[in-house]
């Protein structure tokens, strides 16, 4: 019991909501990126999909922590990816300026942005938030892709072209009939990149430095480095309450929804059917 | 009146195959226009390519006066039926039908009259809120029309729409589609292998094989009077003498079939002496009888001995397949009470088979 009054520390909030933070924008951008990815390789000839499909798996071949190593190298403060950084924070920069003032009080509170002004000679990509969502999104990004292709594999694709019939423009089909066609498919997908991505510790370690401490690198140290068992396990379950909340609220809401569809359904019928029997 | 849909030499090759082989047809406003082929012969792909979902290599597509050749199928009105229905799985049925409605941004209460309406008319307005995985098949058939005339498109495009039916609910979505082309007064363009849907529907017929039209007729044109021994042979049941015509004798002409009798026929188009022809002779136009016809009949008709060879019982009639001059023929015959009456017949019989010359159809041989 001990132990947890010791997590009153006031760091810990901070750290479980950045943890929060980065996972869901890792989350976010691995599907932004599978759902196109899955779409192409499922409409691609039978024998090309297994080849796609293969060489999406072909990175699993390299040890994970060796290719965290390489990405080291590709972020070295000399690097071509350290001149995109420099472009994408302009360009964040020149965005933000643009936001309402309310808004950009927001984003700042959440901890999307910083609310400094950009500091070239500080601004390493290496050793940045940035870092561990680009280097995370491109480890996860597979098992993202996988989950989508099988369901979207599975989806019948003259579906579009009815909606294309019927007189949808094309990304209008894309977003009412394919994306709730392959439903099953994304929702596995976010569980299999958030999970992880909120355990993940080596990613933000090696790339993250100092700017970048999530729970994971927390229970690391407390476990590994201070052989404080008790208060490590204490963090893992913290970590695992805040994960589940969320989802526990999210399936309430679920079953809700259902109810009030059921209730809908009935009136709706209700109201077909007044005078027409 | 007659080129309200027009395609105009139109062309459609895959690789070195070519499905669509410079096709010009003209479709009138209101008809029930049906293309039928046996599979592979590119009615699919003449459908596909009115609907906007494959480009012509050649030709042009009008609909109303405009070419629709390069249009994207959402901004056509016209609207297909689907061979598999393709219903939106993750909508009601009541969402299904105003999708189309939905995308015109019409007003609330106008979409909510038409599709009520719409319901009504197919009977599923107790089914409304269920999703299609909920529907049988012939339910999931009348969604997918009721969706595709909800908005009144100019054209109604049905790809093969009864292939996945049994033969009962068929039979009963035939009547309703008649029903339905009565009621909206929209064009139909049916695509179909199956010659009894396309003859029972449709106000012409376009016989497709191999990428080219064969024949462009009404239903009992297209039967009784084929233009070619394709059409001939896709349409119904028949029998072929390949023959040289060797005599005229006023409207009739004589056939010499190798190792045949003489066969007399209607020479309707005024053919030569010397022309070769495939002659057609319906199964249900041949007669078989154990007694020869009675002499002043006999005369002036084709009577020829012959042996029964099979008998296949089909319930609304009895098939005969019969061998006469070393040709297999093959004759139906309905049953009833009367014919009770006469000596049955069985294998191995000797029989006389006889038809009239008028009602073999000869095809000239290029």
């Amino acid at each position: 019991m001990d132990t947890w009054r010791e997590l009153v520390d006031p760091d810990y909030p901070a750290i479980v909501w950045n943890t929060l933070r980065i996972s869901f924008e890792i989350t976010v951008w691995c599907i932004l990126l599978a759902l196109p990815c899955a779409y192409a390789i499922a409409r691609m000839p039978q024998r090309w999909r297994a080849i796609i499909a293969g060489s999406i798996m072909l990175p699993f071949w390299t040890s994970f922590v060796v290719r965290v190593f390489a990405w080291k190298t590709m972020l070295h403060p000399e690097g071509w990816l350290q001149s995109c950084y420099f472009v994408f924070l302009r360009v964040r920069a020149w965005l933000f300026d643009w936001l309402p003032g309310f808004l950009q009080d927001f984003f700042v509170w959440l901890g999307f942005a910083g609310s400094g002004p950009i500091d070239p000679a500080s601004s390493t990509i290496l050793d940045s938030e940035a870092a561990v969502v680009l280097v995370s999104v491109y480890s996860f990004l597979p098992f993202a892709i996988m989950p989508i292709y099988t369901a979207a594999e599975k989806f019948d694709f003259s579906l579009l072209e009815a909606a294309r019939d019927l007189g949808a423009r094309s990304f209008y089909a894309f977003r009412k009939i394919f994306i709730p066609g392959i439903r099953q498919g994304v929702v596995s997908a976010i569980l299999m990149v958030f999970i992880p991505a909120i355990g993940s510790y080596v990613i933000p370690q090696m790339l993250g430095g100092t700017n970048c401490v999530l729970i994971g690198n927390k229970i690391f140290m407390r476990a590994i480095q201070n052989r404080n068992i008790p208060h490590a396990s204490a963090l893992a379950t913290l970590m695992a309450v805040s994960v589940l909340v969320p989802i526990a609220i999210a399936m309430w809401w679920k079953k809700r929804q259902d109810a009030i569809g059921r209730k809908r359904l009935e009136e709706q019928t209700a109201r077909t059917m007044v005078g027409r029997v | 009146m007659n080129d309200f849909l027009v395609f105009d030499h139109v062309t459609k090759r895959f690789g070195a195959m070519t499905a669509v082989n410079d096709v010009s047809l003209s479709i009138s406003k209101g008809e029930f226009f049906s293309l039928l082929g046996p599979s592979g012969c590119g009615k699919t792909t003449l459908l596909r390519m009115l609907g906007g979902f494959e480009r012509p290599d050649s030709g042009r597509i009008y609909l109303e006066g405009k070419d629709i050749t390069d249009l994207p199928p959402n901004q056509r009105r016209i609207h297909t039926v689907f061979q598999n229905y393709a219903l939106f799985p993750t909508m009601t049925i009541w969402d299904n039908i105003a999708f189309s409605l939905k995308l015109a941004k019409k007003p609330k209460a106008e979409i909510e009259e038409a599709v009520d309406n719409i319901l009504e008319m197919i009977q599923l307005s107790d089914q409304a809120w269920k999703y299609p995985s909920q529907l049988s098949g012939g339910q999931k058939q009348r969604v997918a029309i009721a969706r595709a005339l909800v908005d009144r498109p100019s054209v109604l495009l049905l790809d093969e729409p009864l292939a996945a039916l049994d033969l009962k609910l068929r039979q009963h979505m035939l009547i309703e589609l008649d029903t339905i082309h009565d009621q909206v007064g929209i064009t139909f363009l049916y695509v179909t292998h199956d010659q009894g849907e396309a003859m029972s529907l449709s106000d012409r017929i376009a016989v497709i094989n191999k990428g080219k039209v064969e024949q462009l007729d009404g239903p009992a044109k297209i039967y009784e009077a084929p233009a070619s021994r394709f059409v001939a042979s896709f349409i119904g049941d028949t029998n072929f003498f390949e023959g040289e015509i060797t005599a005229i004798d006023g409207d009739y002409c004589y056939l010499a079939v190798d190792g045949f009798p003489q066969i007399k026929a209607f020479n309707d188009k005024s053919l030569k002496v010397g022309q070769k022809v495939d002659l057609s002779v319906r199964p249900e136009k041949i007669r078989v009888t154990l007694a020869p016809p009675l002499p002043e009949k006999g005369a002036s008709i084709n009577v020829f001995p012959s042996t029964v060879k099979d008998i296949v019982y089909q319930g609304v009639y009895t098939k005969y397949w019969i061998e006469s001059s070393g040709l297999r023929i093959a004759a139906i015959k309905p049953h009833s009470r009367f014919l009770l009456d006469q000596e049955p017949i069985t294998w191995n019989d000797d029989v006389f088979v006889w038809w009239h010359p008028d009602d073999g159809y000869m095809v000239e041989v290029q």
